[in-house]
């Protein structure tokens, strides 16, 4: 009996956020309060003609996917060459590559600031896909690398001794076997860069903010619940890509157990 | 003689401070399948490597059909491979397995089906040609690998440790089965194994390696019969060594009895020798004969057809015998028997 109140309390905890800013996202009066008073739209369609709001969501789309594309074949590359290249240092090279994980966003977020300053890049979206490759690369590297350990070399040298040469044996065997990895590091990729936040507010400006940069900014701004509208739509796209992305590969098989 | 088809010369191959593979030299002819035999760590499978071009010899060159391929990569040599985890691609169809070689080669399309049809004939694998390796049993994913080995007909065929993932009644049914298939297409075959019983009855001869070199190579009745070194007479089969003082170029004394020992290989008279003898040489001794000793039973093993006898002869030392069942005559740990050593079943170490 206390184990189940436990547990229901543990739910209500994890899901509470999501119920609320749901809920208040149908308020149709003007202030952020909780139960709403009603049930509206206008908010939704606020947050979806605000014209900064449409800008951003370009710029996310934009980041994201420059980020996602250049990440997953570095990241790829790295995690096969940790695994079978013959590195001096394997243990400090994945260091550095994992290490965005542990550097506090406030200090990665002030250095890109400083290098986009001197390079003169502050309105452009280069410096933030540069960023996001390097925030997303660690769940990339990680993802990939898993698969890369389940792969049997044997296959390779199979591949080889059938004669393909090293670019087919990549295309036939290597990279199809990596696919349950590439995909979670896909899905990581993008749920991250979508989602990240304090580095990118540093280097953001009015031009190339991205949508959590620009959400933040109007909240600063205005109080009314148009953010909490954007909020459910974004939780909304989210569940969206997760389930169709596990439509396509079995992410419980990806994550849970691989192979 | 037939031509030689794969010839090491000197190959030698190192990790690190590792030398695994000591200055071999080998010579694998048409048509004939070769078996490199030997405990694991001698270099048998990084032997494989080196001809299959997965490594490179630290020194000495390596030949195939007269074109030294010392430095060429693997996928450029033709060769076929059967790996022991066989190695099939999970992703991929029976049929896109097998005909992955031939995709490879930039064969027709129209020729790529039919050939993989006859390679799967080959091993018996009609009609599953859409299914996948992992829904296949031990016996059967060894097939496939076996025809997307052979379907492009390379030169040499490679097999590492092919059997030894099977279990024992299925390893014997796919020696007899591999075998066929070896002379049917009467390709050249490298055939790496441990396993004695497999060396001995599949090959056409045997190298018998160790700590990175070949000790001995010949056909199998040679190599067991006829074990030039005291590692070839230990490790094929069970040899019983016996350490005597030469008395003569044919005799040699061990305890207080003298035996005769006809062999190609002489005595330094006055040298102390050793010989080795195969248990199922050992008769018991029942009437009285020259090259006897009697030894005492310390242990008896039954093994249905016959019984691994123990006993202990002049100084101590073992002297093994296998004795056919149903024995002459009831035998008992402790008891002594006389036991005939023909001089001809002799080996000189």
């Amino acid at each position: 009996m206390i184990l189940r109140l436990a547990v229901l309390g543990l739910l209500a905890f994890m899901t509470l956020p999501t119920v609320v800013v749901i809920a208040v996202s149908f308020n149709p009066t003007a202030i952020l309060s909780f139960p709403p008073a009603g049930l509206s739209l206008r908010w939704y369609a606020n947050a979806l003609t605000y014209p900064q709001f449409q800008r951003a969501a370009v710029n996310s789309l934009m980041v994201t996917g420059g980020a996602v594309l250049l990440a997953l074949p570095i990241g790829t590359a790295a995690a096969l060459a940790l695994e079978r290249g013959r590195l001096r240092a394997p243990g400090a090279w994945a260091t550095v590559l994992l290490s965005p994980l542990v550097v506090p966003g406030v200090a990665a977020g002030l250095g890109f600031l400083i290098v986009a300053a001197f390079l003169g890049l502050l309105q452009s979206r280069v410096v933030l896909i540069a960023a996001h490759v390097a925030l997303v690369l660690p769940f990339v590297v990680r993802s990939v690398w898993v698969s890369v350990t389940n792969l049997d070399p044997a296959l390779e040298r199979a591949a080889a001794s059938l004669g393909a040469t090293p670019w087919r044996v990549f295309r036939r065997v290597t990279l199809p076997l990596l696919r349950p990895g590439l995909f979670a590091a896909l899905l990581f990729a993008v749920v991250v860069s979508v989602n990240e936040f304090v580095v990118s507010l540093f280097i953001s400006t009015r031009v190339n903010e991205i949508l959590p940069v620009a959400m933040f900014t109007y909240v600063v701004n205005y109080t009314d619940p148009t953010i909490a509208a954007l909020s459910t739509l974004f939780i909304v796209a989210t569940f969206l890509v997760v389930w169709a992305i596990d439509r396509v590969v079995d992410l419980s098989a990806v994550f849970l157990h691989h192979r | 003689m037939a031509r030689a088809v794969v010839e090491l010369r000197g190959c030698t191959h190192d990790y690190g401070a590792l030398r695994a593979v000591d200055r071999v030299d080998l010579t694998v002819h048409e048509g004939e399948l070769l078996s490199l035999l030997g405990p694991s760590g001698c270099g048998k499978t990084t032997t494989l490597n080196l001809i299959a071009g997965f490594l490179e010899p630290t020194a000495g060159r390596i030949v195939i059909d007269g074109e030294d391929v010392t430095h060429r990569p693997a996928h450029e040599r033709d060769l076929g491979m059967v790996f022991q985890s066989y190695a099939l691609f999970p992703h991929m169809s029976v049929f896109d397995n097998v005909a992955f070689g031939l995709c490879e080669r930039r064969v027709p399309k129209a020729e790529i089906a039919p050939r993989v049809r006859d390679a799967l004939g080959l091993v018996r694998l009609e009609g599953r040609e859409r299914e996948r390796p992992a829904h296949l049993s031990g016996g059967m994913q060894q097939r496939v690998a076996l025809a997307r080995a052979l379907v492009y007909r390379p030169r040499v065929l490679l097999l590492d440790e092919p059997l030894a993932a099977l279990d024992k009644k299925l390893r014997e049914e796919m020696r007899g089965e591999l075998r066929e298939i070896q002379r049917s297409v009467s390709i050249t075959t490298i055939f790496v194994t441990h396993d004695q019983a497999e060396a001995l009855g599949l090959s056409d001869r045997i190298a018998v390696m160790d700590r990175g070199r070949v000790e001995q190579i010949g056909p199998p009745r040679e190599i067991y019969e006829r074990p030039t070194t005291r590692f070839v007479a230990d490790f094929i089969g069970a040899s019983s060594i016996l350490r005597g003082h030469a008395t003569t170029a044919d005799e040699v004394r061990i305890g207080d009895r003298l035996l005769r020992v006809a062999g190609p290989r002489a005595f330094a008279p006055g040298s102390e020798v050793e010989v080795a003898i195969r248990p199922e040489r050992v008769q018991l001794a029942t009437a009285q004969r020259d090259n006897v000793l009697e030894g005492r039973i310390v242990r008896l093993s039954y093994q249905g057809a016959l019984t691994e006898v123990t006993t202990e002869v002049a100084g101590g030392q073992r002297l093994l015998a296998f004795v056919t069942e149903p024995a002459p005559a009831p035998l008992a740990t402790g008891q002594t028997v006389r036991l005939h050593l023909p001089p001809d079943a002799f080996t000189v170490l």
